[in-house]
């Protein structure tokens, strides 16, 4: 049960948020994590002030600056830190922006996914019987399909666009969510508390938005972080095979695809460097997920 | 257990056609493949004819019947672009994606249980936090460039391996493979090791959570008061104990590395399904995307029957009753 709180009248009481940042800040490499995280969005909110050079505007690439290895400079004395690609773009300015789509396909499909799977699991738990037993097999099925794949499929039938994704993303996500906040809905449903508003005949809606659902945010975050991570991973390999973004919007995977065939040929840096971004953005939010679960998970707290 | 394989049988025979009716739909609503497989110098009269071959002037619903109609008959149609039958030609790649598939387990457990065994039974040593920490970059890595690192080590840089393809084949029994053969086995190397990565971090993480509950079993303690080598406890008490989830895992994942085979063959160029599903996606060969998808569907619920069935027999605490809904 959670920890008492101290007999001493102290004005300060201890909230589940303020717990919730005091052991998270428990854990060195997860404050490394959320640093990294950190890093990684604000350079992508803040691309167009702080890259270099806006890598789509056409005017202003070089195409004498094509193909330089990291560090070099082009004859007007601009450097390239990360390198440029055969068109001239610096390429630390298109991982800013091609940073920018990823985190938007990541977070907003996430975002989308969590509502919906919020709602039918909600209303799964709630209504319980048929219903409850029609949305799970649903959700069973879907989960038993390995998301590429259904995302594959869609995006063959929707065609290609940074919305398209989106929705994609979503629709392969939200049977997770669905699950999650059934099972935790279900075992919130037979505490106390919910019993309680029931004997003061609080409206149902009322009972299930302010009483329940608060109560089973925490697996939610849990899931929705790894999921974040998920998304940005899956959209980066829909758009390395092909079926993802449009050239016109690059995201990190298409900055690596593009960069493939060049690699083979010994330019590296055209696709290990987008790869590496790629990889922080993941570990980082990976690395903050695991510290949430084991702070939010009750059965390790004392 | 009969109950529960008639209802399974059931309800796959209900996905699989609620499936069919989606994917032909949703294939059917994508672009025009006229336009791409038609040349644009062809007149009225050409491209009549050509829509009239390829059926793609009646209505949908009979296209959709006319489909189903043979589906049944094992008929799914002929592909746009190679004229030749769909399902054919995704068969003929499956033994090439299998090959690739099976070999990639193969590696994840050898790579992946003595790891977790070792990470269990000392999870506080540098080795134990180390695997760790690589399985957690193991999850995190994007397979396809990781698979794109390894041509760029083992294929251009070191000139070991080669990059892409599959290498000499031998037919067993006419269906040509590649493990056979020391060409061809160095083409798969690459990329079922590509393949294997995000499996080798499940397993590790199955593993050494199981060799963490088991060693603290009283049969573990008995058979150290027993006076047995270490070696004996690990490689028997504890391996036997710890297979169960690992093989649930393993084989409910046969299935998403057939999926994820897609990403990897890309990658290598390799010859298989997967390959074949993004090239006709591109190509908008609409029968062969949905003869793709109605094989791997089919595949994965034979793969998900299994395991169950397995399941309950690796397991007699699982009792696979009527009540399971």
């Amino acid at each position: 049960m959670t920890a008492a709180s101290p007999v001493s009248a102290a004005p300060k009481v201890e909230t589940p948020l303020k717990r919730f940042v005091v052991g998270f800040l428990d854990s060195r490499v997860a404050m490394l994590g959320l640093v990294l995280l950190a890093l990684v969005v604000f350079s992508a909110l803040l691309a167009p002030w702080i890259a270099p050079q806006d890598p789509y505007d056409l005017s202003k690439l070089d195409i004498m600056s094509g193909m330089l290895p990291p560090g070099s400079a082009d004859m007007d004395g601009n450097v390239f830190w990360l390198g440029s690609d055969e068109q001239g773009r610096d390429l630390l300015s298109a991982i800013l922006y091609g940073l920018r789509t990823s985190l938007l396909v990541g977070f907003s499909s996430t975002a989308i996914a969590l509502a919906i799977g919020l709602v039918i699991g909600m209303v799964a738990a709630y209504a319980g019987g048929g219903t409850d037993a029609t949305i799970m097999r649903l959700v069973d099925i879907q989960l038993s399909f390995p998301a590429i794949l259904i995302a594959l499929i869609l995006l063959a039938v929707l065609g290609k666009g940074v919305d398209k994704v989106i929705v994609a993303l979503a629709a392969v996500q939200w049977a997770y969510y669905a699950r999650t906040v059934r099972s935790a809905a279900l075992v919130e449903r037979r505490k106390e508390y919910v019993e309680a508003a029931q004997c003061l005949a609080l409206p149902k809606g009322r009972i299930v938005l302010r009483h329940l659902l608060p109560n089973c945010l925490p697996p939610l975050i849990v899931v929705a972080t790894v999921q974040v991570a998920h998304a940005i991973t899956l959209e980066a390999t829909l758009s390395f095979l092909g079926v993802g973004v449009p050239v016109t919007e690059p995201s990190l995977g298409m900055l690596i695809a593009s960069g493939f065939d060049y690699m083979l040929s010994g330019e590296f840096w055209v696709s290990v460097f987008p790869g590496l971004a790629l990889l922080i953005t993941i570990v980082s939010i990976n690395l903050v997920g695991d510290q949430m679960r084991d702070v939010l998970n009750p059965r390790l707290q004392h | 257990m009969l109950v529960f394989l008639i209802r399974r049988l059931a309800q796959s025979a209900i996905v699989i056609a609620v499936m069919s009716v989606l994917v032909f739909a949703g294939i059917f609503a994508i672009g025009n493949p006229i336009d791409v497989l038609i040349s644009p110098e062809a007149d009225e009269i050409e491209r009549a004819a050509a829509i009239a071959r390829l059926g793609l002037d009646r209505p949908m619903h009979e296209q959709f019947l006319s489909f189903a109609g043979n589906a049944l008959s094992g008929d799914l149609g002929t592909s746009f672009v190679h004229g030749v039958p769909a399902i054919g030609l995704v068969l003929e790649r499956f033994p090439a994606t299998l090959e690739l598939a099976l070999l990639a387990m193969i590696i994840a457990v050898v790579i992946g249980i003595p790891l977790g065994i070792w990470a269990g039974l000392k999870p506080d040593s540098a080795a134990g936090r180390i695997i760790m920490a690589g399985s957690i970059l193991g999850f995190s890595l994007p397979t396809f460039w990781v698979g794109m690192l390894l041509i760029m080590a083992f294929a251009v840089s070191l000139g070991w391996l080669p990059a892409s393809g599959r290498g000499a084949t031998v037919d067993v029994f006419g269906v040509p493979f590649s493990f056979l053969t020391l060409n061809g086995l160095k083409h798969m190397f690459l990329p079922a090791l590509n393949l294997a990565l995000f499996k080798v971090s499940l397993v590790i993480r199955l593993a050494r959570a199981g060799t963490r509950e088991v060693a603290l079993q009283d049969y573990v303690r008995f058979a150290r008061a027993k006076g047995l080598s270490p070696a004996r406890i690990v490689g028997v008490h504890i391996l036997k104990n710890i297979m169960i989830p690992v093989v649930t895992v393993l084989g409910l994942e046969f299935g998403s590395v057939i999926a994820f085979s897609v990403v990897t063959e890309s990658v290598f160029a390799w010859p298989g399904m997967g390959k074949l599903l993004i090239d006709s996606i591109l190509l908008l060969d609409r029968p062969v995307v949905v003869a793709y998808l109605l094989v791997t569907v089919l595949l994965f619920i034979v793969i998900n029957l299994v395991v169950d069935l397995l399941y309950s027999l690796l397991d007699p605490r699982i009792r696979l009753g009527g009540a399971k809904a």
